[in-house]
């Protein structure tokens, strides 16, 4: 019998050293944020002074409820539509424009943000579109669709297709064999989805400080603006506002998606 | 017909929205920024003197047709600035993407390597990082890095180092803020060809003589390089148009094309030349783009 565990030495180093490197920024960001002195490096003690501060901050607290409203809508939109489209592609077997409609879901992924926000910004000037919330929430929901649609078809490619066949072959209707099996099957990715676009809308910087207007920043433009400016402690306290409410969305994503590998084979992706 | 077959019309209606929706909001605003590129700069708002409009009617629209000018291109051309900036945005993407690719690729082995429980353990705690927020993400890397930070503060307690040394608006910063933030993106794809791996491959190869090194070079690299492919355009695409990063923690005196692109859209306010530069960038992604779409159609599509 050969040795059970096959990890060397410098598996254990390279795991050890790769998750410290991604973790102590962020931890070293959290804990900064409690610090009573106004100069960032220098400890003066713990404190809650700069959430006070935060919490006085008008434009700030503004921009964060923009930033909320934002994300919740575009996710929702970007959830249902997303969602449309991984059942096109996983189930819809050959249509005409296929290939470009699989091209048009996964270009955004990677296409550089400056295009995708300058391009945006250009198509909602010439409609004559007032910039704001809607403009921001369409570009959002424009984005994250396409990490919902992932997520979802990849769920959908792992399900086991039989059961939706065997309720057809029982007399279903196809689109109520769909609400009533494959569904039911695949909410726990659809939720994972939502809290993908969630997050991706409530951190966007550039797609949103194009299609914004004057006077509806978001919450990444403002830090952005502040961090130009210099560190602040401030910024210290709303990353780690950001970062507790991002952990909790994780959570919840991370149920539901344990709740979708108990059911199947798991397959998020992301 | 085929209970498949059947199912298959009505997921086709599906498509309908989702379509309808990313071309109107992907892919018409390409045409709008091709039409601006065209066209001239204006003292205006929007700042730029519209080339046609449909209403004119067809003699005006042919007029406008010949008055087109690649004006906004030749001066993309010819200035110094631009050229720089698209070699320089490669240059950076080109040296990221190796960094990310040697930094990544023992951490994705690592974790192929774990017993199976660990494994789901270890990917939730790479995909994390990928959750928080990017912007949150530099600027942890500022705090560390400025003048009188983290980093200087422990390299002078140690005394390795006489004085604070200079590491934000440098090279080196914003090569560490990218490997940082693009990480994720290598990992999970190496990760997923090198978790697939039949084990008794390795094993084969090294019972039969094979030093752990030739093991790695001639077996188990060239079965994850579908993993890396995925990984380098992951990584390689969206660093040639990064903004944000090189923007906070790289000097300005040499600008990728993400920031003058951004430079001449907020700052300089010349629309046309912002949009030329996009459509340039555009071409120069559009064979990483096309491969990496269709890596991406295979790996969803044919399991």
């Amino acid at each position: 019998m050969r040795k059970v565990s096959r990890l060397s030495r410098f598996n254990i180093a390279s795991l050890a050293l790769g998750l410290a490197f991604l973790y102590l920024p962020i931890l070293i960001l959290v804990i900064y944020s409690f610090n009573a002195s106004r100069l960032v490096t220098v400890w003066g003690g713990w404190s809650l002074r700069w959430y006070h501060e935060f919490f006085g901050d008008r434009a700030m607290i503004e921009a964060s409820w923009m930033s909320l409203r934002v994300a919740v809508a575009s996710a929702t939109i970007a959830t249902l539509i997303g969602t449309l489209a991984a059942v096109a592609l996983a189930r819809g077997e050959r249509f005409r424009g296929r290939t470009l409609f699989s091209g048009m879901l996964y270009a955004p992924l990677v296409m550089p943000e400056v295009i995708t926000g300058l391009s945006l910004l250009l198509l909602f000037v010439a409609l004559n579109a007032e910039r704001g919330f809607w403009t921001v929430t369409i570009a959002h929901t424009t984005l994250t669709m396409c990490f919902v649609a992932v997520v979802v078809q990849s769920r959908l490619g792992s399900l086991d297709r039989s059961l939706e066949e065997a309720a057809m072959d029982l007399g279903c209707a196809p689109v109520r064999a769909f609400l009533s099996v494959t569904l039911p099957l695949i909410a726990p990715a659809i939720v994972a989805g939502w809290m993908l676009a969630f997050t991706l809308s409530l951190d966007d910087l550039v797609i949103a400080s194009f299609t914004t207007g004057p006077g509806s920043a978001t919450l990444p433009i403002r830090i952005y603006s502040e961090v130009r400016l210099g560190v602040k402690p401030e910024i210290n306290a709303i990353c780690t506002l950001v970062i507790a409410l991002i952990a909790v969305v994780i959570v919840i994503a991370s149920l539901a998606s344990k709740l979708s590998s108990s059911q199947g084979e798991s397959a998020a992706p992301l | 017909m085929s209970a498949r077959r059947i199912f298959a019309r009505p997921a086709r209606f599906a498509a309908i929205a989702p379509y309808v929706w990313m071309a109107l909001f992907f892919l018409v605003p390409f045409g709008f920024v091709l039409k601006i590129s065209l066209s001239q700069t204006a003292i205006a708002q929007p700042p730029y003197e519209p080339v046609f409009h449909l209403t004119a009617g067809w003699t005006a629209i042919r007029a406008a047709f010949a008055a087109l000018g690649f004006d906004n291109f030749r001066l993309i051309a010819s200035d110094d600035l631009y050229l720089f900036a698209y070699l320089r945005s490669l240059t950076v993407a080109v040296t990221a993407t190796a960094l990310l690719l040697l930094i990544g690729y023992p951490i994705a082995y690592g974790m192929a390597r774990l017993p199976k429980r660990w494994q789901a353990v270890a990917m939730v705690l790479v995909i994390v990082p990928f959750w928080t927020s990017f912007l949150i993400r530099i600027y942890a890397w500022i705090n560390i890095l400025q003048h009188d930070g983290l980093l200087n503060q422990i390299l002078l307690a140690l005394h390795l180092v006489s004085e604070p040394v200079v590491w934000l608006s440098t090279d080196t910063a914003m090569y560490v803020g990218i490997v940082y933030s693009y990480l994720p993106f290598m990992i999970l794809p190496l990760y997923a060809t090198l978790a697939k791996m039949e084990p008794a491959l390795e094993e084969a190869a090294s019972d039969l003589g094979a030093p752990r090194w030739q093991v790695f070079w001639l077996v188990t690299f060239p079965l994850s390089l579908p993993g890396v492919g995925a990984g380098v355009l992951l990584c390689f695409i969206p660093v040639v148009g990064e903004f944000v990063i090189p923007d906070l923690l790289a000097g300005s005196n040499s600008l990728m094309i993400g920031q003058t692109l951004w430079l001449e859209f907020f700052t300089n306010k010349d629309w046309p030349v912002a949009s030329s530069a996009a459509i340039v960038l555009l071409v120069v992604l559009l064979l990483p783009l096309l491969l990496y779409e269709r890596l991406q159609r295979r790996q969803l599509e044919e399991r």
